[in-house]
């Protein structure tokens, strides 16, 4: 049985099976924006009720969209397109590369534009003067003889009839990027705070501890504001990476929209957490010695060497999530009273003792909330958008134009009969135009006003 | 003058613009063309100038971030994309009752940007997420392909009314209406227009997401719907394409295409939750 007679290959190529999947993927599209996905199962039973929460289990609706079912409509449309391709491509590409000289001279007659006047003169001058007006008017014509004449032929953009094949590819190939990308890539998370370093990152979800094959290190995090105080302005997270005890990536500063990539996983800024503790740089401004801590909060830290004690015994918080604005210190050297102060978080004091001069510089820790993907599929992904794009617009606003101009010696007169025709395979009110320019470029043209 | 003030004229240059038109459809009005057009084409300046100075306000107040971050922005950008559309078709098809069936769309797209209580006017500063040139490129190329697809509803609203009565008398009111062929062209080349758009409104969002955290698409409401946008319209153009489907079929379509649009764009903003939260605020 040939493929073309086959009632299931039909139904596979045919543009309904299409519209319906179409359809099909757009209405049940909509249940996974209605009913929150992946959520624990509690939630659903505590929202939709014992009974409909377990048919929602038994459709995967609490994860539609990586259901069996949906996922098989996605195979069904991908199906759709492959054997639509395979069944129409064959006969578009040959509209692509056939040699339009061999065109049935009746069908020229039949074309559904045309327009036939009369000149006098020898045949192939005539011919050569319609190739060089075609190609003032942007046709550059071949030639052919035929029995009865020359015949010119002219075609602009043949391969804008593969645009939406392009476009059909296209979604192919996202998809295809789109299985690589989920089957050997994947999502994580981190929360890492500063100073310390990671080798694992846990998998989005299920919390499955993936190794990232090198050590990751957060050297600082940062967050600003804008000047009404709540508005979070920038995180930045400057982070290292380590392989084999060597530093490869010294402090590369990320923000949200500018993520570090490093041997495929990518880290991107997401969240931030403040810690009970801070970063203390400590300096006497007189013996120009200093000496950095990280210090939990309310708990007395030495520093042997420069003989001093000191520590955070109070903090004044700005949000819910526990970001310091203010901290109060408690210092001394052992000379006198010690000095308790309030200074501002991320900021340097200068505290004055009876011997000596230091500068306090103190900062809250954070720890820094890194989304990690690993994509391999994500420019396959892109190069399928890109050729949807231009796909598109190919198929969408090039057509497929072809001019042909027929030039027969008639019998009983001296003189000769020409035929300009052409067709074009979309946008005919633009091709009728531009046909009737090249007709009035030939009316118009001397050698052809002596019939 | 402020870039609110600018945008209020806006609104009611184009509610004149709007009525104009509609007095030219209604009372063959024929006289008030040229001066109709005028209006549109005022009203679309003052609407720029008005873009162009929040903008520049926005730096002013030390943000600086183009104006098209927030529900308030896109509204007004929307309404400017329909307007410019139109003055594009008009131009093209010489027909000023096409406005009458578009420039409505402009009009209630700033009303309701202007007076709608249920979120701010105010230029506020961007949180990290939306600090991207990909915001820029997404929220234009959404919006212009919105702006073909509420222009190609106005075309299926005209083609339905005229079609509704083809035996009309010459002289009534539908018979200034462009002919039922010319009008179904008209919507075909707008949504193949929009799609196009559409599509890389899409593209441009999913680009953005991936870049901001790492997925280019997590199946949010707003995605999804986008996507169901596009699923309609997809199946609109086959079935001209392919099946030969055209008239009151696909002037439907236009009109069912726009009310997904209107959904993704309004509905889920204020009726579902999602990453797209901060387009209600």
């Amino acid at each position: 049985m040939k493929k073309t007679d086959n009632m299931v290959w039909r139904s596979f190529a045919s543009v309904r099976l299409a519209l319906f999947t179409l359809l099909i993927l757009a209405t049940t599209s909509i249940i996974g924006t209605l009913i929150p996905q992946k959520n624990p199962p509690e939630f659903y039973i505590e929202n939709f009720g014992q009974r409909t929460a377990q048919f929602f289990q038994m459709l995967d609706v609490p994860d539609m969209y990586n259901s069996w079912w949906f996922i098989g409509l996605l195979l069904l449309f991908s199906i759709n397109l492959i054997v639509c391709t395979i069944d129409r491509l064959p006969n578009v590409w040959q509209m692509v590369v056939m040699n339009n000289l061999d065109t049935d001279l009746e069908r020229l007659e039949k074309m559904p534009h045309r327009q036939v006047f009369h000149a006098r003169g020898d045949a192939a001058a005539l011919a050569d003067t319609a190739a060089t007006l075609l190609t003032k008017n942007g046709w550059k014509a071949q030639t052919a003889n035929k029995p009865g004449g020359p015949l010119l032929f002219s075609q602009k953009n043949a391969w804008s009839r593969l645009g939406v094949y392009a476009v059909h590819l296209s979604i192919l190939v996202i998809f295809a990027g789109a299985i690589v990308g989920s089957t050997l890539g994947f999502k994580a998370g981190i929360m890492l705070p500063e100073g310390r370093v990671t080798d694992t990152v846990y998998e989005t979800g299920t919390g499955k501890p993936l190794p990232l094959g090198f050590t990751l290190r957060c050297d600082n995090f940062n967050v600003s504001f804008y000047a009404d105080g709540a508005t979070p302005k920038e995180f930045r997270s400057d982070l290292s990476v380590l392989e084999n005890g060597k530093v490869t990536i010294d402090k590369r500063p990320i923000i949200v929209n500018d993520p570090l990539s490093y041997k495929g996983i990518t880290f991107y800024q997401s969240s931030y957490e403040p810690m009970q503790g801070f970063n203390v740089v400590i300096t006497n401004k007189t013996t120009k010695t200093s000496q950095t801590f990280q210090i939990p909060f309310g708990q007395k830290i030495s520093w042997t060497e420069g003989g001093i004690d000191f520590g955070v015994i109070n903090q004044e918080v700005r949000s819910r999530m526990g970001d310091v604005n203010r901290l109060k210190v408690w210092f001394s050297d052992g000379q006198g009273e010690p000095s308790i102060f309030w200074m501002d978080n991320n900021a340097t004091q200068t505290v004055s003792r009876p011997t000596a001069a230091y500068e306090f510089e103190a900062s809250q820790v954070y720890a820094t909330g890194l989304q990690v993907a690993k994509d391999p599929g994500v420019w396959t992904v892109y190069a399928g958008c890109i050729l949807m794009l231009l796909g598109l617009y190919v198929a969408f606003f090039l057509s497929h134009r072809r001019i042909w101009v027929y030039i027969t010696r008639e019998e009983a007169a001296d003189r000769c009969r020409i035929l300009v025709c052409g067709a074009s395979s979309k946008n005919k009110l633009a091709f009728e135009k531009e046909f009737t320019a090249l007709v009035d470029s030939f009316t118009h043209d001397s050698t052809f006003q002596n019939a | 003058m402020n870039s609110s003030q600018l945008l209020g004229i806006t609104t009611f240059a184009y509610l004149f613009s709007a009525m104009l038109y509609i007095a030219i459809f209604v009372f063959r009005a024929k006289k008030l063309g040229l001066f109709a057009t005028l209006i549109t084409v005022a009203a679309f300046l003052i609407n720029t100038a008005g873009i162009g100075l929040r903008w520049q306000e926005s730096y002013q107040a030390g943000i600086g971030y183009a104006p098209l971050s927030n529900m308030y922005e896109s509204l007004v950008f929307f309404a400017w994309a329909i307007a410019i559309f139109y003055l594009g078709l008009e131009w093209k098809y010489k027909n000023r009752v096409l406005g009458a069936f578009s420039m409505p769309f402009a009009f209630l797209s700033m009303a309701y940007a202007s007076f709608s209580p249920t979120f701010g006017k105010e230029i506020k500063p961007l949180i990290p997420a939306l600090q991207s040139n990909w915001l820029i490129a997404h929220v234009i190329t959404c919006f212009v392909g919105y702006a073909a697809f509420a222009v190609a509803c106005g075309m299926g609203i005209m083609y339905l009314i005229k079609d509704r009565k083809t035996n009309a008398a010459p002289d009534s009111l539908l018979a200034s209406l462009p002919e039922l062929k010319v009008i179904d062209d008209i919507i075909h080349k707008t949504l193949v227009f929009g799609f196009l758009w559409l599509s890389a409104g899409i593209i441009t969002g999913a680009v953005w997401a991936n870049s901001a955290w790492g997925t280019y698409w997590s199946w949010d409401p707003k995605e999804t719907w986008s996507l169901i946008t596009w699923f309609v319209y997809a199946a609109t153009l086959h079935a001209r394409f392919t099946r030969g489907w055209g008239g009151r079929r696909i002037a439907w379509l236009a009109v069912l295409g726009f009310i997904s649009v209107i959904f993704t764009y309004y509905g889920v903003n204020f009726l579902l939750s999602g990453l797209h939260s901060y387009g209600g605020n």
